[in-house]
């Protein structure tokens, strides 16, 4: 087995600047009872202002945990970041301390998670959840903090604001709630914005709405945007770049319509072709088979190879750097060439 | 909720009537209380009968606690075997019980929450360690053990605290008591925090609190323990009740002349008035704490709606 140094690809090729987040080569573990579970193993990706990168990957792939590291929010223990850099508006944010982590997190970049419904305090009213925000980061007067949680119920156009403001969480229907979610990681208008999975405990009419609004509001603040989803239509729509994941690595990275037309990864053409589609109606769906791997037990070589319909001897012995595919796209397979043709 | 209140107090009325009974009944099945009255001595029958025609006690158990109810209403409890009327007892007795049981609320309250949510946040650190293990101990020690153990530690061999109780019973003699009888409750209530700390810990709410910058102290104090707090506090109210009628055993250890003590002596001498009106007051008291307990329920728990 030969060790990887992952030369990544240039990430912002074709844009000026630096990036407002740059992730090098992380890598989180959890030391759990059972042993060390290797859930992010050396990701890399980049996002700039105004710019929306999906991860998409399977359950367990390490998308949440490297959000998760960005944010400073690992549950540590039993996680640490072991190795890497998380580069935002210049700074390693690995080497900042608590406190000025602390002063980052909610201000300048802001985390939109799952379920609305568990994510809010139960006990406490939205408007003093919303208001938190100012009266923490700016020192702002209870009064004048709850004036701002009503002007961010209306931005996120959540009906009779004034009226509801002193409702607690259980009181809104779930998209409601969804946008309340938003309006708190929109509150000090931060630079970067990272959605897990945000429409998926929704019921699927208020999906779309509860998206819309979140793009709408991206654009309108020039924020970055890391949406996780498991949702390759809402990809389709919104995001600018892909990133997907396999067992804590970025196995393809590229523009999100390149990647649609022509996957340069046997994973990513799997995941694509398990899309329903409505010019192959009728015809069976496909399913890449076999089960993500255990991350105390990683495969060698490429781990996605036990699943792998084009695996061959190196796939089991090397690990797949992430080979340039072309400017903007990269591709971890050793066959990228021949996945792109095929 | 008004509605649910008159509900609920309309609730009690059957329990009260139930567990009155029960607990005449019992005392009924104690023995003669006359001739527990005259001791060793065979008692003259004519007197006998005499005493037990002025108490009713030549009536049947259905019509004796009629009698007994109906005295109740007009605030007629009885005679104690003192002579002194029951009501008398109680306004000496309950005063002090009620000095104690604050001593004990408090002491659980303080102490109890103070090293649940440390060990529920450090948990499996040295503090946590020894707070398990310290529990446990006091948890299976049997209350007249540490009892007597501190008041002769404390009282007798350093003197740092009063061994036994004068009869006015202020609060600064009534600390070691209360200790005492908080003892087990505090281990509960320790227990309690600590397990709902952990569990809230990892709650997604606590989590978007740290996502959202909050300091520390913020995401513990206004977010993890406003949570955290709801069944500590529930207990505490329901364990005023429990602390009330189960002084007993302090109050002997102590010489308190509480409820528990007047109690004991009730059964001692067979003086159905005394015991019968002592239990009364104290499932009043029980069924009123539990009322308000729920109540309280529903104020701290926002998603609780009582209809
Ligand atoms: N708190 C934790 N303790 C132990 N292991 C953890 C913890 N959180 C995550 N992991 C490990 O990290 C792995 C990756 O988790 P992660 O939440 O990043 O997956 P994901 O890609 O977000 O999946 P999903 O689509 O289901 O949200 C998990 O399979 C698990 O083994
Ligand atoms: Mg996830």
């Amino acid at each position: 087995m030969t060790t990887t140094t992952e030369k990544s690809v240039n990430p912002q090729a074709g844009k000026a600047g630096t990036p407002l987040l740059e992730v090098r080569d992380l890598h989180v573990e959890f030391r759990t009872r059972d042993g060390v579970a290797k859930a992010v193993n050396g990701v890399n990706y980049s996002v700039s202002a105004g710019e929306t990168l999906a991860v998409l990957g399977e359950s367990g792939s390490g998308k949440s945990v490297t959000a998760q590291a960005i944010m400073g929010i690992l549950d540590s223990p039993p996680g640490f970041v072991t190795q890497g850099q998380i580069n935002f508006q210049g700074r390693d944010l690995l080497k900042l301390s608590e406190k000025e982590r602390r002063r980052i997190r909610g201000a300048k970049m802001a985390m939109i998670f799952q379920d609305a419904l568990s994510s809010l305090n139960p006990v406490l009213t939205v408007g003093y959840q919303l208001g938190e925000m100012f009266r923490v980061h700016q020192g702002m007067s209870r009064k004048d903090a709850k004036a701002k949680a009503i002007e961010l119920m209306d931005r996120v156009r959540i009906p009779a604001a004034r009226e509801r403001v002193n409702d607690y969480p259980h009181q809104f229907s779930g998209g409601m709630r969804q946008r309340i979610m938003i309006a708190m990681a929109l509150a000090l208008e931060p630079d970067l914005i990272i959605a897990d999975e945000p429409t998926t405990a929704l019921d699927v009419t208020v999906q779309a709405q509860v998206m819309d609004l979140l793009a709408e509001l991206q654009r309108e603040y020039h924020m970055g945007l890391i949406l996780i989803t498991h949702d390759l239509g809402v990809v389709a729509d919104v995001a600018d770049k892909i990133a997907v994941m396999y067992a804590g690595r970025i196995v393809e990275t590229a523009p999100v319509h390149e990647l649609y037309k022509q996957p340069a990864h046997p994973y990513t053409r799997g995941l694509l072709d398990s899309i329903p589609r409505l010019d192959q109606k009728g015809q069976e769906l496909y399913a890449i088979k076999g089960l993500p791997p255990n991350l105390l037990r990683i495969p060698s070589g490429c781990a996605f190879n036990p699943r792998c319909p084009m695996a061959q001897d190196v796939c089991r012995t090397d690990i797949p750097v992430l080979h340039p595919v072309t400017d903007s796209r990269g591709s971890a397979c050793h066959f990228w060439k021949e996945t792109l043709d095929g | 909720m008004g509605r649910y209140v008159i509900r609920r107090l309309l609730q009690m009325i059957p329990v009260f009537i139930g567990t009155t009974l029960l607990i005449f009944i019992m005392v009924y099945a104690l023995g003669d209380p006359v001739s527990a009255l005259f001791g060793d001595r065979a008692p003259d029958p004519a007197t006998a009968a005499q005493i037990r025609h002025d108490l009713h006690l030549d009536e049947p158990l259905w019509k004796q606690y009629l009698l007994y109810m109906a005295g109740i209403f007009t605030g007629n409890f009885g005679t104690a075997f003192n002579g002194q009327p029951v009501t008398e007892l109680m306004r000496t007795a309950f005063p002090i019980t009620v000095r104690l049981t604050i001593v004990a609320i408090l002491i659980e309250a303080v102490f109890g929450v103070l090293l649940g949510v440390v060990s529920g946040l450090r948990r499996r650190g040295w503090v946590d360690t020894a707070v398990l293990v310290l529990t446990l101990v006091v948890v299976s020690v049997p209350t007249f053990v540490t009892g007597y153990l501190l008041q002769l530690l404390l009282g007798v061999r350093w003197g740092v605290a009063p061994a036994t109780v004068s009869a006015e019973a202020p609060f600064n003699e009534l600390i070691v008591p209360g200790l005492v009888l908080a003892a087990v409750s505090l281990a509960y209530v320790t227990r309690l925090t600590r397990t709902t700390v952990a569990e809230n810990a990892r709650a997604d709410y606590v989590r978007t609190a740290v996502a959202k910058g909050l300091p520390r102290h913020r995401v513990v104090g206004r977010h993890l323990l406003r949570n955290s707090l709801i069944p500590v506090v529930t207990f505490l109210g329901t364990d005023i009740g429990a602390l009330m009628g189960g002084a007993l055993v302090t109050e002997r250890i102590f010489n308190i002349h509480g409820v528990g003590y007047q109690l004991y002596q009730g059964i001692l001498r067979q003086n159905s008035p005394t015991v019968v009106g002592f239990v009364t007051i104290l499932v009043i008291i029980f069924l009123i704490a539990n009322l308000l307990v729920d109540l309280l329920y529903a104020v701290l728990d926002p998603r609780i709606r009582y209809a």
